[in-house]
C-alpha cells in the first residue's frame, strides 16, 4: 500500500492560551511513500513526527491538505476505518488480558462477513505470535514479560489483523540498550517477512538509519530532507541535518571560502571550487580526518581515546567552538605525548553551509 | 468501498452521541440544582403569596427579603450560627494539634511499643461511630457537660483516619532533611513545625476541609447532647424551627433558613473548588 | 532513653481522647448489651445475659427499621452506583463546560443535608394549601396525587431512596471521574485503532480498568447506606418511628435518647446488631472481589 501525503498541516491551539497564535505541529508535508517500504521518521522531540504518524493514522485530523492510502482519500477516514496497525510507544497492552487475549483483540472487533471464525480466530493470533517468537508465552500477563517481549505482543496485536500500513511509535524507547539492537533487527524482520508499508518515529538517528529504507527528517513540523540513510549521510542538505545524523556528531568550524579555498583560521585546508566568497559553516565529519605529517589542518592534541578497532583523538582548534572528536585507524594515531597534530581531510567528508542560512553550499 | 458515507456517517453518529451525552449530563445538572432553586425561590416569596399558591409558581415577581429577616429575629437563628462557627473552629483547632502530634511520634520518633500502638490505632478505624456513641452519651451526660460546648467538642476531636493520612504523608519527607535538621541542633517540636508542616501542607488542608464540612453539618451528636435551644448547631436549629419553627408553618421564612444555613460551605466550596475536591478525593466518605 | 518518652508524649492528647471516647465505650458498649434490666437513673441492672438482644430482635419498630434500612441498601447502592459511572463517563468525554458540570454535581457534597432535605419535604408533601410542586407535575401527565411525606409506604420509601441518591451520587462521580481519568488514553486510541465498538470499549477495557473503585464505592456505599438515619429526619421529622421510616441507627438514637429513650443496653445490643451485619456485608464484598476472575 503506497500513502500520499500532500499539503498535510497541523495547527493546534495554543497552549498558553495569553498567545492567540496556533501552534504548527505540522507545517505542509509532501511525500510519497512507497509501497512495502520502511520508513524512519525522524527528529527531536517536539519536531511533529509523532503528530504525523497520528495523522497517518486517523487519530488527528489535518487542518489542512490531503492522505492517500493507495488511490483512496483517507484524509477524514476515522481510524477504525483506515486498516492500519499501531504500536504504541508505551505498547497500551490491556493488563488485565493475557497475551493471546490481546492478540485476539482486534479480530473480535470484526463484524459481520468479515469476522473470522473462532478457529480462524485463533490461527490468525498463534500466526502472529510465532511471526514475533512469542508463541510460549501465550497464556501470560503483560506485567509477567520483559519490555522487549511486551513490544513483541503489541506488533503482534497490531499485525494478527493484516493492516494495510504499520505503524510505530518510538518503538524502541522503553528498551535497554542491548534488547534495543536485537529489537529493531527484529523489526526489520518482520517487515521484510510482511512487506507491509511500516512507518516508525523515533528521535534515535542511529536507530532510524540502521533499518529505514528511507528516512524523512523533520525540524519544528518541517520536512528538512527526505533521502536513504546513506543518502541523507554523506549529502545532507543543511547544517541541521548534518548535525542531527552520525555518532560522534560532525565537527562544525567557523570558517570562510576566499578564492576557491576553504579557510579555518588562517589556514587554507581544502580547495573549494565553484563557491563564491563568503563567511561559513565548515562540517567535518569524525571520519574526515586523516593524520598527516603534512596536512593542512593543525590542532591542539587533548586526548586519544582507544577503542579497539579505531581511536578517537579528541583536540582543540581555534575556528571550532566545541572540542573536535576525529575517528582514526588505529595504526595511524598520534602518540599521546604531542601535543599537536596535523590532519589531511577527505573532501567528501566536509561539508560546507552558507552562515546565514544554514543551507548547503554546493558547486 | 465508499469512503465519505463511512465519513459522514461517522460524523453523524459522533454528533449524535455528544448530544445525547451533554442532554444526559444536562439533565442530571438539573436535578441536582432545582432544590437549590426552590430553596431560594421560595426563600424570596411572601408568606401570604405562598400560601395562596395552590399551584406554586416558578418564579416570583415580588421577591420580599422579610423572610430572612424573621427568621434572625422570630428564631435564634443567628445563635444556632454562631454556635456552629464556635464548634466548628474550636474542633477543627483542637483536631489539628492532636491529630498532627501524633501523626508525628508514628512517623518520625522513635520508642518502644510503637509498632502495637500503630496497629491499635490503625484498627480502631474499623468502628464505627454509632457503637461508641451511646457511652460517649452516658459519659458526658455524668460528667455533667450536657448543654456545653466542651460536651459537643470533646468527644469530636479526634480521627483516627486523619491521623492515618498524616502519618503516612509525614513518612514520605526524606530522612535526610531530619537527620540534617538534628545536625544543625533543631529540636524535634521545631522540627515539625519548621520543616514537616509546611512540606505537608496540603494534607493538613485537606483534613482541615473534610473536618469543617463534617463539623457544620454535624446532626446526631449535637442532637443528643444538647436540649437547650441556646446551643443547638444549625443542623438542630433547622430541625428545631421545622418542628415548633415561628408559631405557625411559615415555609418561605424555613426556606430562608435553609439559605443562609447552606450558603457559608457553598460559598468556601465555590472559593477553593480545587482544593475541596481533591481533598475529598482522597479521604473524604459521606455516612 | 530520653526519646523513648518523648513519643509517648506527643502521641498522649490522642491517646487520652481515643481512650476516652473510643476504646473505653467500646468495652463498655459489650457489657451494657449484656446487662439485663439496667436502670440509667439508680445505674443498676438485675443480671447478665443475652434478653437485651433478644428484646430488640423481637420489638417491631426494630423490625421495620431493620427492613427500611436494607430497602433503602438494595435500592439506592446499585442505583446510585450505575448512574454515578453514566454520569461520570458523559463527563469525562466531553471537553466545554466539564468543570462547570463537575461544579454543580458535587454541590450536594457540601452542603447541610438536614437543610436540604426541608426542600425535598416541600417539595413532595401534601398540604391543605397545595398539593406540592412533584404532585402537580404526576397531575400534569395525568396521574394521581400521592402524600409522598405522610402518605403510603412506597411512596415515602421512593422519596427516601431519591434523596439518598441525591445526597450520595457527588462523593461517587468525584471517585469515577477521578478514576477514568487515570485510565492511559493509549488504552483508548489502541482499541479505535482496532475499531473496537464502544461497547467493546466499556466492558473489555474501562470496567475492568476502574473495578478497584467500583467495588470501593459499592462497599462504602453500603456501609453508608446501613448507617442512614439524618437524611430520614430531614425528610419525616425526629419521630421516625411514628412515620414508619425509622433506620437502625435510628433506633439506636431513639433508644438511647428522646421520648422512647433511656434504655442504653437496648441501643448497644441494636448498634452492636448493625455492627454485625455491616461487618458481615463487608467481609461478603471483600471475598467476592477477590474470588472474581481476572478476566
Amino acid at each position: 500500500m503506497k500513502i500520499v501525503l500532500e499539503h498535510l498541516t497541523k495547527r493546534f491551539p495554543n497552549r498558553n492560551k495569553k498567545v492567540r497564535e496556533d501552534v504548527i505541529a505540522v507545517n505542509d508535508f509532501s511525500f510519497e511513500i512507497p509501497d512495502g517500504q520502511l520508513i524512519g521518521l525522524l527528529g527531536p522531540s517536539g519536531c511533529g513526527k509523532s503528530t504525523t504518524l497520528n495523522l497517518i493514522c486517523g487519530l488527528e485530523t489535518p487542518s489542512s491538505g490531503k492522505i492517500y492510502f493507495g488511490q483512496d482519500d483517507v484524509t477524514n477516514l476515522p481510524p477504525e476505518n483506515r486498516g492500519v496497525g499501531f504500536v504504541f510507544q508505551n505498547y497500551a497492552l490491556y493488563p488485565h488480558l493475557t497475551v493471546l487475549e490481546n492478540i485476539l483483540f482486534p479480530l473480535q472487533n470484526l463484524k459481520g462477513q468479515n469476522r473470522p471464525s473462532k478457529e480462524d480466530m485463533l490461527r490468525r493470533a498463534t500466526e502472529a505470535a510465532k511471526l514475533v517468537r512469542i508463541d510460549s508465552l501465550l497464556e501470560r500477563r503483560p506485567s509477567e514479560l520483559s519490555g522487549g517481549q511486551q513490544q513483541r505482543v503489541a506488533i503482534a496485536r497490531a499485525l494478527v489483523k493484516m493492516p494495510r500500513v504499520l505503524l510505530l511509535d518510538e518503538p524502541l524507547s522503553n528498551l535497554d540498550a542491548r534488547l534495543r539492537l536485537q529489537t529493531r533487527e527484529e523489526i526489520r524482520r518482520i517487515q521484510r517477512e510482511t512487506k507491509i508499508t511500516t512507518v516508525f518515529v523515533t528521535h534515535d538517528q542511529e536507530e532510524a538509519m540502521s533499518i529505514s529504507d528511507l528516512i524523512v527528517v523533520m525540524k519544528d513540523g518541517v520536512v528538512q530532507q527526505i533521502g536513504k540513510p546513506q543518502d541523507v549521510y554523506d549529502d545532507p542538505v543543511n547544517l541541521f541535518v548534518s548535525k542531527f545524523l552520525g555518532t560522534p556528531p560532525i565537527n562544525v568550524f567557523a570558517g570562510r571560502v576566499r578564492g576557491g579555498q576553504l579557510l579555518l583560521g588562517d589556514d587554507a585546508v581544502l580547495p573549494a571550487p565553484g563557491i563564491p566568497d563568503q563567511e561559513v559553516w565548515a562540517g567535518i565529519r569524525p571520519e574526515g580526518f586523516v593524520p598527516d605529517a603534512n596536512g593542512a589542518l593543525q590542532c591542539d592534541l587533548i586526548q586519544v581515546e582507544v577503542m579497539g578497532r579505531d581511536t578517537s583523538v579528541v583536540c582543540r582548534h581555534g575556528a571550532c567552538e566545541q572540542a573536535i572528536r576525529a575517528i582514526v585507524a588505529s595504526e595511524a594515531r598520534p602518540n599521546a605525548g604531542e601535543t599537536k597534530v596535523r590532519f589531511a581531510l577527505k573532501p567528501n567528508k566536509v561539508h560546507l553551509f552558507a552562515k546565514a542560512t544554514e543551507a548547503r553550499l554546493s558547486a | 468501498m465508499d469512503y465519505s458515507k463511512i465519513e459522514s456517517q461517522a460524523k453523524r453518529k459522533q454528533r449524535a452521541e455528544k448530544t445525547v451525552v451533554y442532554l444526559l449530563l444536562t439533565l442530571w445538572a438539573v436535578l441536582v440544582l432545582f432544590p437549590f432553586y426552590w430553596m431560594v425561590l421560595t426563600s424570596i416569596k411572601s408568606y401570604s403569596s405562598y400560601n395562596s399558591e395552590y399551584v406554586p409558581t416558578f418564579f416570583t415577581l415580588h421577591p420580599t427579603f422579610q423572610n430572612y429577616v424573621d427568621a434572625f429575629t422570630a428564631v435564634s437563628l443567628g445563635r444556632y450560627f454562631l454556635n456552629t462557627l464556635v464548634f466548628t473552629l474550636v474542633t477543627t483547632a483542637i483536631m489539628l494539634v492532636v491529630v498532627t502530634l501524633a501523626a508525628f511520634a508514628f512517623a518520625r520518633l522513635e520508642f518502644r511499643g510503637k509498632q502495637l500502638m500503630i496497629t491499635l490505632f490503625l484498627s480502631l478505624m474499623m468502628i464505627p461511630n454509632e457503637l461508641v456513641v451511646i457511652t460517649n452519651f452516658v459519659t458526658i451526660t455524668n460528667w455533667g457537660l450536657r448543654n456545653t460546648f466542651a460536651g459537643l467538642i470533646l468527644p469530636s476531636v479526634t480521627s483516627v483516619f486523619y491521623i492515618y493520612l498524616l502519618k503516612e504523608n509525614f513518612e514520605q519527607v526524606p530522612d535526610e532533611l531530619y537527620k540534617a535538621a538534628k545536625v544543625d541542633g533543631t529540636s524535634d517540636f521545631k522540627y515539625l513545625r519548621r520543616v514537616m508542616m509546611p512540606i505537608c501542607r496540603p494534607t493538613l488542608i485537606t483534613i482541615t476541609i473534610l473536618n469543617v464540612i463534617e463539623c457544620w453539618n454535624a446532626y446526631v451528636w449535637p442532637r443528643l447532647i444538647t436540649d437547650d435551644a441556646r446551643y443547638f448547631l444549625v443542623s438542630n436549629g433547622i430541625q428545631e424551627i421545622r418542628e415548633n419553627g415561628f408559631g405557625r408553618e411559615n415555609i418561605p421564612a424555613m426556606m430562608a433558613a435553609v439559605v443562609v444555613i447552606s450558603l457559608p460551605l457553598i460559598v468556601l466550596f465555590l472559593i477553593f473548588r480545587n482544593k475541596v475536591m481533591a481533598g475529598v478525593a482522597r479521604g473524604g466518605t459521606k455516612g | 532513653m530520653k526519646r523513648n518518652w518523648k513519643g509517648w508524649l506527643y502521641l498522649l492528647p490522642a491517646m487520652l481522647f481515643l481512650g476516652f471516647f473510643m476504646v473505653y465505650p467500646l468495652i463498655d458498649v459489650l457489657i451494657y448489651s449484656f446487662e439485663e434490666g439496667y436502670n440509667s437513673a439508680s445505674q443498676t441492672y438485675f443480671g447478665v445475659g443475652l434478653y437485651n438482644y433478644s428484646y430488640v430482635l423481637h420489638d417491631p419498630y426494630f423490625l421495620q427499621a431493620v427492613k427500611n434500612t436494607f430497602l433503602l441498601v438494595i435500592i439506592t447502592v446499585p442505583l446510585s452506583t450505575g448512574l454515578a459511572l453514566l454520569i461520570s463517563l458523559g463527563l469525562n468525554s466531553i471537553k466545554p463546560l466539564r468543570n462547570l458540570f463537575q461544579t454543580v454535581y458535587f454541590l450536594p457534597y457540601v452542603t447541610n443535608t438536614l437543610a436540604v432535605g426541608l426542600v425535598f419535604m416541600i417539595l413532595f408533601k401534601k398540604t391543605a394549601y397545595t398539593d406540592g410542586m412533584i404532585n402537580l407535575l404526576i397531575h400534569a401527565f395525568g396521574g394521581q396525587s400521592v402524600d409522598f411525606i405522610d402518605g403510603p409506604y412506597w411512596a415515602k420509601m421512593f422519596v427516601m431512596s431519591l434523596y439518598t441518591i441525591w445526597v450520595v451520587m457527588p462523593f461517587k462521580i468525584l471517585i469515577l471521574t477521578s478514576a477514568l481519568a487515570s485510565v492511559n488514553p493509549d488504552y483508548y486510541r489502541a482499541a479505535r485503532v482496532d475499531a473496537t465498538p464502544k461497547v467493546r470499549i466499556f466492558t473489555r477495557i474501562t470496567l475492568p480498568m476502574i473495578s478497584p473503585m467500583i467495588f470501593y464505592l459499592v462497599i462504602t456505599g453500603f456501609i453508608g447506606a446501613f448507617k442512614a438515619y439524618s437524611d430520614e429526619v430531614a425528610l419525616f421529622g425526629t419521630n421516625l418511628n411514628a412515620a414508619g421510616m425509622n433506620t437502625i441507627v435510628g433506633y439506636v438514637y431513639d433508644m438511647l435518647y428522646g421520648d422512647s429513650g433511656g434504655y442504653p443496653s437496648y441501643a448497644s445490643a441494636a448498634a452492636l446488631i448493625l455492627f454485625a451485619i455491616v461487618l458481615t456485608i463487608t467481609c461478603v464484598n471483600l471475598l467476592a472481589s477477590k474470588r472474581r476472575p481476572q478476566t
